[in-house]
């Protein structure tokens, strides 16, 4: 999102991808007639083995590369360096993107050493790790690199033993030809100083000789070190000379410290500065939120200080936004006409003339990440240079925005990332870095920012708050022959550009514009709705609360018509087809997720092939005791179709899930034991989000601040079985990321299955634990 | 300052007594496998054994441990050979990784004193520790792995 988020305001390549995108469904609409592909056949240039398609990564800030010699190292013992350029947070990519590398390559996995690129584009290419983008638009440089390396040790071996390239084989870390046998590190040398072949004469693969990818057999590469404590995350890096700073932040955005007394946390044994840092008004991008630091010798000392700080802070613009009266203001524009963003037909013909119309309202209150490491960098400013050690999703971002905080060049600044306890957005903003970075050049020594748990939930780029409303107008046989979907947000963008209480193409593009219906007239509108906290996205963004609403009301729809829910999802969604944006009235900068829409169409067959999946795995239509139900729900997000069956059984009037079944259609499966570990994580953060998740506001300030208040769910009452289905494809269906479309589609089954468990419907999120 | 066995090492912790346990292990002995998740025994990133039993280390004191016993993630075993680790590995058990070292003292502990847990004693001794990525049915098994070999 990072980059995308700047050049969104900029109007520069991501407008141009989606432009393109737009272009090419129009051009194929002029073309009517001739091969599907022809828009993108500039692009796509074949190899032996391998027919090469276009991804959004080639329109992300610094785009893809290719050079083998950037990702892959041989050592003369064997052992194979594989450059992991990705941040690590829990789904997998640092393991399965070398691993696909690796695979491609002839490398035996035991002979694998991944290192941790810092953050670099101008080498690297893109590093924002975010997006459900890593296997989506890196699976074709890493094949491509690693079948490089396999031609560069089979061009090495031939020259070596006088023969022909052709009677060589690459085999498992070995290379054998004309009687002759050389393992990969006896070949490095000589094999890294071949000329990397073109990508038209490369051979790749065929899939049946895949040892890895696919298969789901490699174990994440920082296992041992995990289970073992080793693995080193944002606060375990400790250099010497070290100082650790805890910062009192203001209360409400824009808030200063107008004064302060530090007399009792400079009592506090082991506290050694205070340091004031100037607030920030949005719109501030990652700039910090200002404050008070207090520097100590060690973690303990500088939080007991900061809590012993006392403050009096300024006013702030924002120091009026509370949550209960914010919700009645987005209702109010909700329920009033939209900027309408996509029309097809006439929806105010079809609801003049509708024999009925249905509404309802779907609302969502804030979310804070709660990755379980909060918010922990370390920084040393030293002689001119910046280091920096932090659990950051664009390392590449954080170097400038850190650059531009302490005013140096951006080639004197050094990014390293270490690994994630947990992301799901908030890591992608380094305003925590930013503190650290300028602590340690204040003060002149190595500084390490350990934000708490009240810091994070309290000063979070929070998820947006949100009301939905959704009408249609039926005909005398109960046919829906109009749609109208008015979405009111706060905006992302008011974190980066002045706000103009609307939200923008990519957010407009998770779940809203795309609506898959087969319905003749729609309306896609948008109210308004400003910002008076910091907006940011968090895993799945707007994707969630648009599940959440269209799910939802779908299921309301088929009881409102005494229907089966399975039956009116699958009719709204209508015949087999790919969506064709400019007929449809798309805007037209619909997005797809950054990607050519040729490539990734919104393909309704797909879309009802999980949902059916979903449904028949999980007994749809089958009898359930008094107390119990089964809800559906289904969602395409970041190119990936999910649909989810939750079987809900009330207990006591709590709300339990015993099992759910996740149907997703990721295009080719390459890492299949991380895709089901990320549909269990998204069944469990879908049912925390369902029941828990909501930080609200009172007076600019957020009420939440632990754990406590700002629950969890835990192993006394999560969905005990996740069942993962995967719909299976071969390579040539291209592969989209698992990261973040699991969550959406769970909440709204979680709710449907709620209803029919008790006849109860949820409409706001979250809906708490009981009923 | 306080004496404190830590891994099986008498060991002398600087500062005051009433430095938090968890950010003693940290800063002072050098222990990051213990993790700060909340501060507040919410969540259990932090568990440690005190004298063989599960404690949340950033509710301790280091005056409260003082002559005790503590054994952290680094002194569960000495090449992640208990059984509660290799089941972990077994199963493929973390995402992000970060509340794992609690999750697998916290089992430790569970397991010591209940060797044969049911399901439900299971899914109840194992409810103080938050995993934000959503690991619960793995971490369940891999309990389950570590006590019965199934």
């Amino acid at each position: 999102m990072l980059h995308m988020m700047e050049q969104a305001i900029l109007g520069t390549p991501v407008r141009e991808a989606a432009k393109l995108a737009f272009a090419n469904v129009s051009r194929r609409r002029f073309l009517q007639g001739s091969a599907a592909g022809f828009a993108v056949a500039a692009f796509a240039s074949t190899a032996e083995g391998f027919a090469r398609y276009k991804t959004g990564g080639d329109f992300m800030p610094n785009g893809l590369r290719y050079d083998p010699h950037i990702f892959v190292s041989i050592d003369p013992d064997g052992t194979v360096t594989i450059v992991a350029h990705r941040s690590e947070m829990g789904t997998g990519s640092r393991t399965s993107l070398p691993m696909v590398l690796a695979d491609e390559m002839g490398a035996d996995w035991g002979m694998v050493k991944i290192v941790q690129a810092e953050g670099d584009e101008e080498k690297y290419g893109n590093q924002d790790t975010d997006g459900s983008r890593s296997m989506r638009h890196h699976i074709q440089s890493m094949r491509q690199m690693g079948a490089s390396v396999r031609h560069m040790l089979a061009n090495a071996a031939a020259e070596k033993w006088g023969v022909d390239a052709s009677a060589v084989t690459v085999g498992v870390h070995e290379v054998t030809g004309g009687g002759n046998r050389a393992g990969f590190g006896e070949l490095a040398e000589a094999a890294m100083k071949q000329p990397v072949p073109e990508f038209e004469a490369l051979s790749f693969r065929d899939e049946s000789e895949f040892r890895y990818i696919g298969k789901g057999k490699v174990g994440i590469y920082d296992l041992h070190d995990i289970t073992t404590g080793k693995a080193v995350y944002g606060a375990d890096v400790m250099l010497p000379g070290m100082k650790v700073a805890a910062v009192a932040r203001p209360p409400v955005v824009g808030a200063e410290a107008k004064s302060y007394d530090a007399s009792a946390a400079m009592a506090v044994p082991g506290v050694e500065h205070v340091v004031p840092l100037p607030a920030s008004i949005m719109p501030a991008k990652f700039a910090p939120l200002g404050g008070v630091a207090v520097v100590a010798s060690n973690t303990d000392a500088a939080i007991k200080g900061r809590d012993a700080l006392e403050i009096q802070w300024g006013d702030s613009p924002h120091g009026g936004y509370t949550s209960e009266s914010y919700l009645e203001e987005m209702r109010a524009a909700a329920k009033q006409p939209g900027n309408v963003l996509r029309a097809e037909g006439d929806a105010a013909a079809a609801f003049a003339g509708a024999a009925k119309t249905f509404g309802q309202e779907y609302s969502q209150a804030h979310m804070a990440h709660a990755m379980m490491e909060p918010p922990a960098a370390v920084a040393s400013v030293a002689d001119g240079k910046c280091e920096v050690w932090a659990p950051v999703q664009s390392p590449f971002g954080a170097r400038g925005d850190v650059a531009a905080a302490l005013e140096m060049e951006v080639a004197d600044v050094r990014v390293n990332v270490t690994l994630l306890g947990g992301g799901f957005g908030r890591k992608s903003k380094c305003d925590f870095v930013i503190e650290a970075a300028l602590l340690s050049k204040k003060l002149g020594m190595p500084i390490k920012v350990q934000w708490t748990r009240e810091d994070d939930i309290r000063h979070s780029f929070y998820h947006t708050t949100s009301v939905e409303r959704i009408e249609v107008a039926l005909d005398d046989a109960g046919k829906v022959t109009g749609w109208r979907h008015n979405s009111v947000a706060p905006s992302i963008l008011s974190t980066f550009a002045p706000d103009s209480g609307h939200q923008f193409f990519i957010e407009s593009g998770m779940g809203h514009v795309d609506i898959p219906f087969e319905i003749p007239n729609l309306s896609v509108e948008n109210g308004k709705a400003m910002a008076h906290t910091r907006i940011g996205w968090f895993r799945s963004v707007s994707n969630i609360p648009r599940a959440w609403a269209v799910q939802s009301f779908a299921s309301e729809l088929a009881a409102e018509l005494g229907r089966d829910d399975l039956e009116v999802m699958l009719e709204l969604i209508g015949s087999d087809r790919k969506l064709d944006p400019p007929k449809q009235g798309f805007p037209e900068d619909f997005w797809d997720y950054g990607e050519v829409y040729d490539e990734y169409p919104i393909d309704t067959m797909r879309l009802k092939n999980v949902l059916k999946l979903a449904a028949e795995k999980g007994g749809w239509g089958r009898q359930m005791p008094a107390g119990e139900g089964l809800g559906l729900a289904v969602h395409r997000s970041f190119v990936t179709y999910v649909a989810a069956c939750a079987h809900v059984k009330i207990v006591d009037g709590k709300i339990t899930v015993p099992e759910i079944h996740m149907a997703l259609d990721c295009g080719f499966p390459a890492n299949p034991e991380r895709i089901r570990s990320q549909m269990e994580g998204s069944a469990v953060q879908g049912m925390t989000i369902a029941l828990y998740s909501g930080v609200t506001f009172e007076n600019g300030a957020a009420v939440q601040s632990n754990y406590h208040d700002y629950q969890m769910v835990r192993s006394d009452n999560f969905p005990e079985k996740v069942h993962t289905h995967i719909v299976p494809h071969p390579f040539s269906v291209h592969a989209s990321g698992v990261g973040e479309p699991g969550v959406p589609p769970v909440a709204p089954a979680i709710g449907n299955a709620v209803f029919h468990a008790t006849g109860k419907r949820m409409r706001d999120l979250p809906m708490g634990d009981t009923v | 300052m306080a004496s404190v066995t830590i891994n099986g090492e008498a060991r002398t912790l600087d500062g005051p007594d009433d430095t938090v346990l968890l950010w003693a292990l940290r800063d002072m002995a050098g222990l990051t496998g213990t993790k700060y998740g909340c501060g507040a025994g919410l969540c259990g990133a932090c568990t440690v054994h005190v004298d063989g039993k599960a404690e949340k280390s950033c509710m301790v004191t280091v005056g409260d441990v003082a002559g005790k016993s503590v054994t952290t993630i680094e002194g569960l075993s000495a090449d992640g050979s208990h059984p509660v680790q290799v089941a972990w590995r077994e199963l493929h058990v973390p995402q992000c990784g970060f509340c794992q070292t609690g999750q697998i003292m916290q089992a430790a502990s569970l397991l010591a004193e209940n060797p044969k847990p049911t399901d439900r004693e299971i899914l109840d001794g194992m409810a103080d520790n938050i995993c934000r990525c959503g690991c619960y049915e793995r971490i369940v098994s891999a309990v389950r792995l570590a006590s019965t070999g199934v």
